[in-house]
């Protein structure tokens, strides 16, 4: 999906804890995930605190859509 | 004729040790096979014995690939086994990309003829399919009666060194490989045959299909975040509680859009996840853990980027359909390109 996004001219970025799968689909951004079920959270943190990691992983992904790449890249 | 060793790979489920809520165990080992291990057995007529059988939750493989290959090496080392058979995994992605990647390491690092067995959607078919034998199966678990003999023969085969045949005669997945074979009729003749079927309109088969790199050049990139509205997609399954569109836990056969503009955080009474491959209960008590409204929200009141678009699009990525897949993702794509979107964020489970 996030490739055929990508096809009509807009920048997307996949978060997802599976990376190799991600680059085998050929999506173009890349942000690791958490893990499968909770790909943007983390049950074992304080509210709080998982709050602000999502926030991190948003700020990754919200570069990555700002970055001018040739070809797939996973962003850190 | 001795018996021949066999190292056997599966996950949780057909490990038997549970379904999703097991998804995360590490690998662990059982002496002995499995249900599914005793079917190869028997198609073998106990040529084969699987001597043990190694498990690992679907989550923790796929999430630690690194870690669990190294793991199952040295539990294959350890039995000094003749053959290494992971699967099948039909259409499960986690488990197929795991079946992969586990017989292509003991393969490589060990010279141990290595076999597995998935459904040509599987991500993990691109995995390994040059470097060891993959059996083709059907989507689902029903077709186990057809493929294990295809595993079992053709790992026979390999184990025998008798020459293997063609993929499609076979049933694996094609490697790239080229072998001579003598032709009965001279290459200018077939060629010419093939362009007269194709000039009826008949069906032929070419000797050299061309490889599809379906690769999308990147967009031109965001120039000025702190002015770009951005939209929110997931494949993970969120949706109002009773799931009003009835969006299937499997092979989806929609995408939905919800709005959400008067919305600051995804709470487990209103939203819930429609998703059938993982477990739901992190998402079920906080959606934002897959679709991060809250913390969307956040970064549009810092003004890191100007605005977060009215609706939010979703739908289930769980053995759904690559076309159905790419559909969904081009139609949503034109939507918010429409609406004036300038960059999206995808999460995916």
């Amino acid at each position: 999906m996030v490739k055929e996004i990508e096809r009509v001219g807009l920048p997307a970025v996949q978060i997802c804890a599976i990376v190799p799968i991600a680059l085998t689909v050929g999506a173009n951004r890349i942000v690791r995930a958490i893990a499968i079920p909770h790909p943007t959270g983390n049950p074992k943190l304080e509210k709080k605190e998982e709050v602000e990691l999502r926030k991190k992983l948003l700020r990754t992904a919200l570069r990555s859509l700002t970055e001018r790449i040739e070809a797939q890249t996973v962003f850190k | 004729m001795g018996r021949i060793k066999v190292v056997h790979y599966l996950n949780q489920f057909f490990g038997q040790i549970g379904g999703e809520d097991k998804a995360g165990i590490p690998p662990q080992l059982k002496e002995g096979p499995t249900p599914v291990g005793q079917l190869i057995q028997k198609e073998s007529g106990d040529h084969l014995e699987v001597v043990r059988t190694i498990i690992c939750g679907d989550n923790y493989a796929a999430e630690h690939l690194e870690e669990v290959a190294p793991a199952v090496l040295k539990w294959v080392e350890e039995v000094q086994p003749n053959l290494f058979l992971a699967g099948p995994a039909f259409a499960a992605g986690r488990y197929g990309m795991a079946c992969s990647v586990m017989c292509k390491t003991v393969h490589q690092k060990l010279g141990l003829p290595a076999l597995t067995a998935m459904h040509s959607s599987n991500p993990g078919v691109d995995e390994a399919r040059k470097e060891i034998y993959i059996i083709e199966t059907g989507d689902s678990t029903l077709d186990m009666k057809r493929v294990i003999p295809k595993m079992v023969g053709l790992a026979q085969k390999i184990l025998d060194k008798v020459p293997i045949g063609m993929p499609q005669q076979e049933g694996y997945f094609p490697r790239g490989v080229r072998i001579n074979v003598r032709a009965e009729k001279r290459g200018s003749k077939r060629a010419v045959e093939m362009l007269l079927k194709k000039l009826r309109g008949e069906t032929f088969e070419t000797e050299l299909p061309l490889p599809q790199f379906d690769r999308v050049v990147p967009a031109p990139p965001i120039r000025d975040l702190a002015k770009a509205v951005i939209a929110l997609v997931t494949e993970g399954g969120i949706v109002p509680r009773g799931n009003p569109d009835r969006i299937e836990a499997h092979n989806a056969s929609k995408y939905c859009k919800y709005f959400i503009r008067d919305l600051n955080d995804l709470t487990g009474g209103e939203y819930q996840t429609a998703h059938g491959g993982y477990d739901p209960v992190y998402a079920n008590d906080d959606p934002d853990r897959v679709l991060p409204l809250d913390a969307t929200r956040l970064l549009e009141k810092e003004g890191v980027f100007a605005k977060l678009y009215d609706y939010y699009y979703v739908t289930v990525g769980n053995v759904t359909a690559v076309a159905s897949a790419a559909r969904y993702g081009r139609e949503i794509g034109e939507h918010l390109l429409r609406d004036g979107v300038q960059g999206v964020i995808l999460t995916s489970t």
